[in-house]
């Protein structure tokens, strides 16, 4: 069966026998976009959250199916080293990751979390970032959250006065 | 006139015979089958029929008292510190559909179905016994002010309430407890109990 999206603004038509497959595998190994990582493939730790229509998913849980004429982002479509996210702007000031293989997942989720909340306090970030890190890197990506949340507002107020 | 008389008895014998199998009275060959009368459930056998369905973890797990949606047989707290939030699917980023999509998923265990989220917190079922339950699903200041109709069609037809008997697997790939009643019995027993006018048995 054939199931045609968007990948980071680009049209891709893939050729898939199972339609249940993992979205995650589908961006990994046919997309060949490793960004985005296996964690627990149970929809638990977070490693593999990207976003579909914006929305932060756990691709290790999102059938493929599901994707049909949607936008998919991942890590690699959120910024560049020229011009990166926010997120990812503050969680190098911040030096947040340790071994980074869970990074991405958190990157991308508290990118979500900015869209809906663009100031968060402890609380929304307990409730909204859950995903988990072996190396305990919690009380950095805090920082760090709060500082996309800071940098957002001035590309924000930047983008106001250009425009 | 010895051939005749052959002939004769011969005939007389195959009437004879005749009568014998068709005149005889046929024994009965049939099965008792009991009549609508006797195989109805009463009042109070649906109600309890239905109650055994509403008070399994399949359902009471998304009707919690304290904004926790409960997990699995033993219906403990969501894992990952999931809450209801502001309209019963989670916070504002991380919600229900973040893991949660429209049908099960065989891959990670993840259960799904559309719609899936927490009933309000109006209609809190965990910690009560199966009347209370039925107390507070009547009662329209607490059933989202479904009118008998409505949650009469809500018990039988609504996507997420009938998950329950396509549970799929856990995590760990075990099926799923579905409840105690297969879902055509379930269906009678709640359709019976709104047609004889829904009364809850005394406690």
């Amino acid at each position: 069966m054939s199931i045609s999206f968007k990948v980071n603004g680009e049209s891709h038509t893939v050729k898939i026998d199972d339609v249940n497959t993992p979205l995650l595998w589908v961006v990994r190994d046919i997309l060949n976009l490793k960004g985005t990582k296996f964690g627990c493939g149970k929809a638990a730790c977070g490693a593999c959250t990207l976003h579909v229509d914006g929305e932060a998913v756990r691709s290790c849980s999102y059938a493929v199916k599901f994707v049909e004429g949607k936008e998919v982002t991942t890590i690699e479509g959120l910024g560049n080293k020229e011009n990166p996210h926010p997120v990812q702007q503050a969680w190098i000031e911040e030096v947040v990751p340790q071994c980074g293989y869970c990074q991405p997942g958190f990157i991308m989720a508290t990118a979500a979390l900015l869209k809906k909340v663009p100031y968060p306090t402890d609380e929304d970030i307990d409730n909204n970032i859950i995903n988990v890190c072996r190396c305990g890197t919690y009380y950095r990506m805090r920082k760090a959250i709060k500082r996309a949340a800071e940098l957002s507002s001035e590309n924000m107020e930047t983008e106001t006065q250009k425009s | 006139m010895k051939t005749q008389s052959i002939l004769f008895l011969s005939l007389f014998l195959v009437a004879v015979l005749l009568w014998a199998t068709t005149g005889r009275p046929i024994a009965p060959i049939y099965i008792e089958v009991p009549t609508d009368e006797e195989t109805a459930l009463s009042s109070e056998e649906a109600f309890h029929k239905m109650m055994d369905v509403l008070t399994h973890e399949r359902c009471v797990n998304c009707h919690p008292s304290d904004n926790v949606p409960k997990q699995g047989d033993d219906s403990h707290p969501h894992y990952f510190g999931i809450g209801r939030g502001e309209h019963n699917s989670g916070y504002q980023a991380t919600n229900c559909t973040t893991c949660h999509q429209t049908e099960n998923n065989p891959y990670s265990g993840v259960p799904g179905a559309p719609e899936w989220s927490l009933a309000p917190h109006s209609m809190r079922w965990e910690g009560l016994n199966r009347f209370e339950i039925a107390e507070s699903m009547m009662d329209p200041e607490r059933n989202g002010g479904r009118t008998p109709e409505e949650t009469l069609h809500h018990l039988t037809e609504h996507e997420l309430v009938l998950w329950a008997w396509t549970p799929g697997v856990d995590a760990e790939g075990n099926l799923r407890e579905p409840p105690p009643v297969p879902l055509d019995e379930y269906r009678g027993a709640v359709e019976k109990w709104f047609e004889e006018g829904h009364k809850i048995p005394s406690k």
